[in-house]
């Protein structure tokens, strides 16, 4: 298949084989499988219940899997599976290469830190140790995500939920990673900020070149951010494709269901 | 010479705190949990120094104990009578002359030998404590070198105040591994934290003994473009008239008239001995 | 440059009843670079559909769909990204609107994916615009707010900004007017003189005849009824 554009080359940037998470005889995600490349935004869609969060924790190394491996190509040493990482390395790799987004933002945020403080924690913790260019890279990428920079001071306690999320995003993002994991980053928040907040998102991605695993209910996150799209049920993958087509032509009969649901405004 | 056994310990549990004290040395700026023992004073009043200087002592040693600099406060008289009626050991005020020295919230100011042992008193061993409360997370934090969280807090001090606001139990980088609570002495002290003798931190209440073995490398945490400063206030002793050393403010009278005078007594006794006079001062022999 | 070998495509209703619709089957068919092919057919024939089947935004049911080197009906979703993104262009019938983005920055979008510096890239924008008279006070604006036809010409606009190897054009000249019209046809005739393969679905007989060198009516490829 791949041999027909010639990239056989290229090394997917995370690679799942088989990632099983059981909740004792209760299914949590079984056999899941699928590469990553570069660049590239997979989206996890399903309703609740489907296994898309426990699949995402498994992947993120939040939740350990029973069985499969999550490859990483990682910068130093070039493709390695995350899960038998140690704990030191794994959570080096979750403040440089990889990210977090989570669903609420109190739980990706240092509530009682400032905004400036909170997205300089990654870099003071990478070894950033110049306080001026600590908080210039802070006020730098509180104007990327459209928070005013009079606020680096002011504590995420005072800012909006829409705020909150998109601080959230600038301290996953101000290391650079290669990929962001993300949970629902819409949920929860009114309709007019989620589109502010997919718009910023798709232009973070393709700006940084970004790869990303989104996981939402939300079909209209998938359609306006992923490239390709996973759709689960009951802990299995039961279609996967190219995020068009399985939308506009979905193959599987839950996959319909889902599609055909959507209301149209 | 009394009933109870030298140094109050059982032998036992002197040899279990040596065990912890090794550990320490061994590893420095490390937290090593030991089990504390009831002490016949209260938590807070320095139970963990006084174990720590309990397991320390021989028969031959020479005990010193300040209090915040001083030999004459409360604490350090009834600590040293502690030990000089459960251990018999002869006991001094003279820095110089003390083998073992206990010490609460100050180093002194005479620079310590390679013979000399200091003993801290600790509150609050763990110095990301109030950044993160849950004994689970700095433990993690410890082990796996993630300090992040420590520099976010001199930023914040940095950001709010102007300046890192820390003035003492300043957070130090010991062998360039372990973040440390050096104990509450004022930042200006933390240069001699570098020393030549054995530097033992013992908190009763948390039940930690850490340590820094001598001519350990321990640096004040900071930002490259707002470095560490041992600051002091602009006076001089107004007793011996010593530049250098830390001071106490003394109000003299309701009209608030004051005098600053050497934090360490001993040393601004010996400076007196030596003819040293500040402002409002006498030279020794002259004392009443 | 395009090229399709015994393709077919149906549709499985699964909630309802697992329905079968067959759409179409045995398609073969090839436009090459500077060619431009029309697909006819009565309405329901499945225009639509087979264009969509070449873009990959429906799944052939089987047979090789192939665009330059690559086969469509079997490609990884990245391969067919880069090929979206590289070789093959698609103006459909409806602009899918993205809020917030100013229609100029629309337009730009397939130049800045190839690397196009902004600049650049937003002064062709600009004049594609003009040429399809939207009128500059609207550039700044996302076209949520635009008329059926003005979103329309954003899209073909959008359409031509890179000069794609390969085009599929759904119904370009639908709700404009002659002038408009002209300058579509205009932007199709430039297309296939750098040697674009371009297929094309036109209502309109005049201007399919003006464009298309040849015809290919899709009712030739609809299943045969079972006897």
């Amino acid at each position: 298949m791949s041999s027909q554009t010639g990239d056989q080359e290229m090394t997917p940037l995370l690679q799942v084989n088989a990632l099983t998470k059981m909740y004792g005889p209760r299914i949590g995600c079984k056999d899941v499988s699928f590469d990553l490349y570069p660049g590239e935004v997979m989206g996890i869609v399903g309703e609740s219940g489907s296994g898309k969060s426990t699949l995402l924790n498994a992947m993120a190394g939040h939740h350990p899997p029973d069985r499969g491996e999550v490859v990483f190509d990682t910068r130093a040493d070039g493709p390695v599976d995350t899960l038998k990482m140690s704990e030191p390395e794994r959570r080096m790799l979750g403040r440089t290469d990889w990210a977090f987004v989570h669903q609420h933002a109190r739980d990706g945020l240092r509530m009682s830190v400032s905004a400036g403080g909170n997205i300089g924690e990654r870099l003071m913790a990478v070894g950033g140790r110049h306080y001026g260019e600590i908080r210039t890279q802070a006020a730098d990428w509180l104007g990327r995500v459209e928070i005013s920079d009079s606020r680096i001071d002011d504590r995420p306690s005072a800012f909006s939920g829409g705020m909150q999320q998109r601080l959230q995003i600038a301290r996953n993002l101000v290391t650079g990673p290669r990929l962001v994991f993300m949970d629902e980053p819409t949920g929860g928040l009114d309709v007019s900020v989620q589109a502010r907040l997919l718009d910023l998102l798709r232009s973070l991605v393709r700006e940084m070149g970004l790869s990303a695993i989104i996981v939402t209910h939300d079909l209209a996150v998938v359609r306006l951010l992923a490239d390709r799209l996973m759709v689960m049920k009951d802990g299995h993958v039961v279609e996967s494709g190219l995020t068009d087509q399985v939308l506009d032509d979905p193959q599987h009969a839950y996959t319909q269901l889902l599609v055909s649901s959507v209301l149209q405004v | 010479m009394s009933d109870y056994n030298f140094a109050y310990l059982d032998e036992q549990t002197k040899r279990m705190i040596r065990r912890a004290i090794l550990k320490g040395l061994a590893v420095p700026g490390y937290q090593v949990p030991f089990a504390s023992r009831e002490m016949p004073m209260p938590y807070g009043w320095g139970t963990g120094g006084v174990q720590v200087s309990a397991a320390t002592l021989t028969p031959d040693d020479t005990l010193k104990v300040i209090d915040q600099g001083a030999d004459d406060t409360t604490n350090a008289v009834s600590i040293r009578k502690f030990f000089e009626r459960t251990a018999g050991v002869a006991t001094t005020e003279e820095t110089t002359k003390a083998s073992v020295i206990q010490t609460r919230h100050r180093i002194p100011e005479a620079e310590l030998t390679e013979d000399q042992i200091l003993v801290y008193q600790v509150p609050i061993p763990e110095p990301l404590r109030f950044l993160e409360p849950r004994e689970t997370e700095t433990r993690k934090m410890h082990s796996l070198e993630e300090y992040g969280l420590m520099h976010v807090k001199l930023y914040e001090d940095i950001s709010q105040h102007g300046d890192i606001a820390t003035s003492y139990a300043y957070p130090v980088k010991v062998e360039d591994r372990y973040v440390m609570d050096p104990s509450p002495i004022p930042k200006f002290d933390n240069p001699k934290l570098e020393m030549a003798a054995i530097q033992l931190f013992g908190a009763g209440r948390e039940q930690r003994i850490y340590a820094v073995p001598p001519y350990t490398r321990v640096v004040s945490l900071d930002f490259e473009d707002y470095p560490f400063e041992a600051t002091k206030a602009d006076h001089p002793c107004d007793l011996c008239n010593s530049e250098d050393s830390y001071l106490d403010e003394v109000i003299l009278d309701d009209a608030g008239s004051r005098m600053f005078v050497c934090s360490d007594t001993d040393y601004c006794r010996a400076r007196r001995a030596e003819g040293h006079v500040g402002r409002l001062g006498e030279t020794e022999g002259e004392a009443a | 440059m395009i090229e399709l070998e015994n393709v077919s495509k149906s549709f499985t209703l699964h909630n309802q009843g697992s329905a079968v619709i067959p759409v179409m089957e045995r398609v073969n068919l090839a436009v090459a670079a500077g060619e431009c092919v029309g697909l006819v057919g009565a309405s329901g024939a499945g225009k639509s559909t087979l264009m969509r089947v070449i873009y990959g935004n429906y799944l052939a049911a089987s047979g090789r769909v192939m665009v330059g080197d690559l086969d469509v009906a079997q490609a990884e979703p990245r391969q067919i990204i880069a090929l979206r993104r590289d070789t093959l262009g698609y103006v459909s019938q409806f602009l899918r609107v993205v809020p917030r983005v100013a229609a100029l920055d629309v337009v730009a979008e397939p130049l800045l994916a190839v690397g196009t510096p902004i600049e650049a890239a937003r002064d062709k924008a600009a004049s594609l615009l003009a040429e399809l008279n939207i009128p500059e006070r609207l550039w700044s604006l996302s076209p949520t707010t635009f008329s059926g036809g003005e979103q329309q010409r954003v899209n073909i606009a959008r359409g031509f900004a890179y000069d794609y190897p390969a085009l599929l054009l759904d119904e370009p000249t639908a709700s404009l007017d002659a002038k408009n019209r002209a300058t579509v046809l205009r932007l199709i005739e430039g297309a296939k003189a750098r040697g674009a393969a371009i297929i094309g679905i036109f209502h309109d007989e005049a201007a399919r005849d003006q464009v298309c060198d040849s015809f290919i009516d899709v009712s030739a490829f609809s299943p045969q009824v079972a006897a």
